[in-house]
């Protein structure tokens, strides 16, 4: 049992690594899940994975899956979720696919399809928020009806936008600094203000506090329906950021851009170690748990299995790291 | 005498034609700790909900040092200084205590940013003013790990620094072990030493008797006595009058008190 003594009024002082250990529990047991994965993929194919190649080529596609998974993180700890990302994907780097097209300044249309973004963010925000509906349910059907929308107006038919090539636009974003992927550079810049935001800023505390405990937080004065919709508008935000460099990396937008990452995203939340529950999370776990979502794939074929391996495997790594966090993390009530 | 904070004139509340509060008069002075009794269906809770601003009353008047204050609400009262500690739903039990006692008013440097330090030692320096000082725990633990009363402290700490003359705590002690319930204690004198008022709510009338100094019993929505320490003598005293609100037979216990009022049943 605790003791509050009169005399000795003196927590101990803990060193900051201890500090920092503690406070990044989630996220350093996620790590420690992505170090056993790659070496048992070493292990598997020492060749394949002592090549820089391999790391290129996933560090190349990476950036899309951390643009999604940060902001997301936002949301699962304010208490919400979100299925429609794709589909916000899909429809801002359509916009920026139309633009980039039709000959209009690659920069500009990077801007336009940010606003699209974070405008459907507000939609689809304020529809969950203020109508008082399921996220769950709710994004699911925005994801659906906006989709079904690109495919109706697009016929479902892909743009190239070859044009992109050469563009200083192209080279600063998702060019190549000696031999390595400039969007990683961006994406890890992403990272990092995120991780301002979500740890050292208003914003963040108050994402914290509103997932936590709504009536406290609406209690002292804090507007927790605005705070829910801004995590939507920056889950937009990073959508579109998505979409576009997904759109350059591949100098072709497909009707069906984002689809794929839906689920993979969403296990790269959880396995990073931020707990379906609300109120805590990690971005850096999040990151990492995509980073290990990125690998498995690569790093199941790499090592000789069967490409029909990699949802068993999917599925393992999801499991055992939830375990791991269970075993690793108390949920206080 | 202290300056009058809060007064609430013939505060009524019905649901359909049935009176929660029928008709509640009652003042609280600046830096007096009063308790609230009453047996389950009282009107405890709809009188510290109307004070909160939760609840509008049907009638009645509700006046902020002297002054009447025109369409009550939660924002009013927290203006007028009034910050209520709900028993259960007061804290975000995942968070620092820092993050709880800042929340909705954090302090922050240049574009929003917190300010890290300065909110960790105004917050050392809140719990310390309170009586809450720890061995274990620093303002970085986390809600969850402490005990209910060290909770409360935590709650009490936040409205202060909100600064809040008068502070309202839904029963507090309840769910709590006497040892947390003296730390509990500990933090409303401390808070009392400094000039605040507060406003007890409890049903167990020894620890309400124990904090308070003066006491408001609640009867079926009316005040059915409202007398001070001094007068009420024991604690005894006070539960023989509760048993006889409860079940009124015979003569009323406090009878010989001067300043009983309304307890003719």
């Amino acid at each position: 049992m605790t003791d509050i003594a009169d005399k000795h009024d003196q927590y101990p002082q803990r060193g900051a690594l201890h500090r920092l250990v503690l406070d990044n529990r989630a996220a350093l047991g996620t790590f420690v899940v992505f170090v056993l994965m790659m070496a048992l993929f070493f292990w598997g194919n020492p060749q394949v994975f002592s090549d820089w190649r391999i790391y290129n080529s996933v560090l190349t596609t990476l950036p899309v899956a951390l643009f999604l998974v940060v902001p997301l993180v936002f949301i699962v700890t304010v208490g919400e979720i979100d299925l429609s990302f794709p589909a916000v994907m899909g429809s801002a780097a359509w916009i920026f696919a139309l633009g980039v097209a039709a000959g209009y300044d690659p920069f500009l249309c990077i801007a336009v399809a940010i606003v699209v973004g974070m405008v459907l963010g507000i939609g689809i925000g304020a529809i969950v928020v203020y109508a008082g509906l399921s996220s769950l349910v709710a994004t699911l059907g925005m994801n659906y009806l906006l989709r079904g929308a690109i495919l109706i107006f697009t016929n479902g038919k892909s743009i190239a936008v070859v044009s992109l090539k050469g563009t200083v636009a192209y080279d600063v974003l998702s060019g190549s600094l000696w031999g390595f992927p400039v969007q990683m550079l961006w994406a890890t810049a992403f990272i990092i203000l995120s991780m301002i935001l979500y740890n050292r800023h208003k914003f963040g505390a108050r994402v914290h506090c509103v997932g936590d405990n709504p009536d406290s937080a609406e209690q002292m004065g804090i507007d927790t329906k605005r705070i829910r919709v801004y995590t939507f508008v920056f889950m937009g935000f990073g959508a579109a950021l998505a979409g576009i460099f997904s759109t350059m990396i591949n100098f072709t937008w497909w009707p069906t851009s984002g689809d794929s990452y839906l689920l993979p995203t969403l296990a790269a939340v959880f396995l990073g170690g931020t707990p379906t529950w609300g109120g805590i999370g990690t971005i850096l776990g999040g990151a990492i748990g995509a980073v290990i979502v990125s690998f498995i794939q690569v790093g199941i074929v790499s090592a000789g299995l069967d490409g029909f391996y990699v949802q068993f495997f999917n599925g393992l790594i999801i499991i055992l790291a939830l375990l791991g966090h269970r075993w690793n993390q108390t949920r206080y009530r | 005498m202290a300056e009058r904070l809060i007064e609430l004139r013939d505060i009524k509340k019905s649901y359909g034609n049935v009176f929660a509060v029928g008709g509640v008069n009652m003042a609280i002075d600046q830096g007096e700790v009063v308790g609230l009794l009453g047996d389950n269906g009282a009107g405890k809770s709809t009188l510290i909900k109307i004070l909160a601003g939760a609840v509008k009353p049907s009638s009645g008047e509700i006046l902020v040092r002297g002054k009447p204050v025109h369409g009550w609400s939660a924002a009013k009262s927290r203006a007028a200084g009034i910050e209520t500690v709900f028993q259960d739903r007061a804290l975000a039990v995942q968070q620092t205590i820092v993050r709880n006692i800042f929340m909705g008013r954090e302090i922050t440097t240049a574009m929003g940013l917190l300010n890290v330090g300065k909110q960790r030692a105004e917050a050392e320096r809140l719990m310390r003013d309170i009586g809450f000082t720890s061995k274990v725990f620093s303002p970085d633990s986390i809600v969850g790990q402490l005990s209910g009363g060290e909770r409360q402290g935590v709650a009490i700490a936040r409205a202060i620094y909100n600064q809040a003359d008068l502070i309202v705590l839904d029963e507090p002690t309840t769910a709590l072990s006497l040892t947390e319930t003296e730390k509990v204690f500990r933090f409303v004198r401390n808070v009392r030493e400094s000039g605040r008022s507060i406003l007890f709510i409890g049903h167990n009338i020894h620890h309400v008797f124990d904090i308070a100094e003066r006491f408001v019993v609640l009867d079926r929505g009316r005040v059915a006595v409202e007398i001070t320490k001094p007068e009420v003598k024991t604690v005894d005293r006070l539960i023989a009058f509760m048993e006889h609100v409860a079940h009124p037979a015979g003569a009323n216990p406090l009878d010989d008190s001067p300043a009983t009022t309304g307890a003719n049943l």
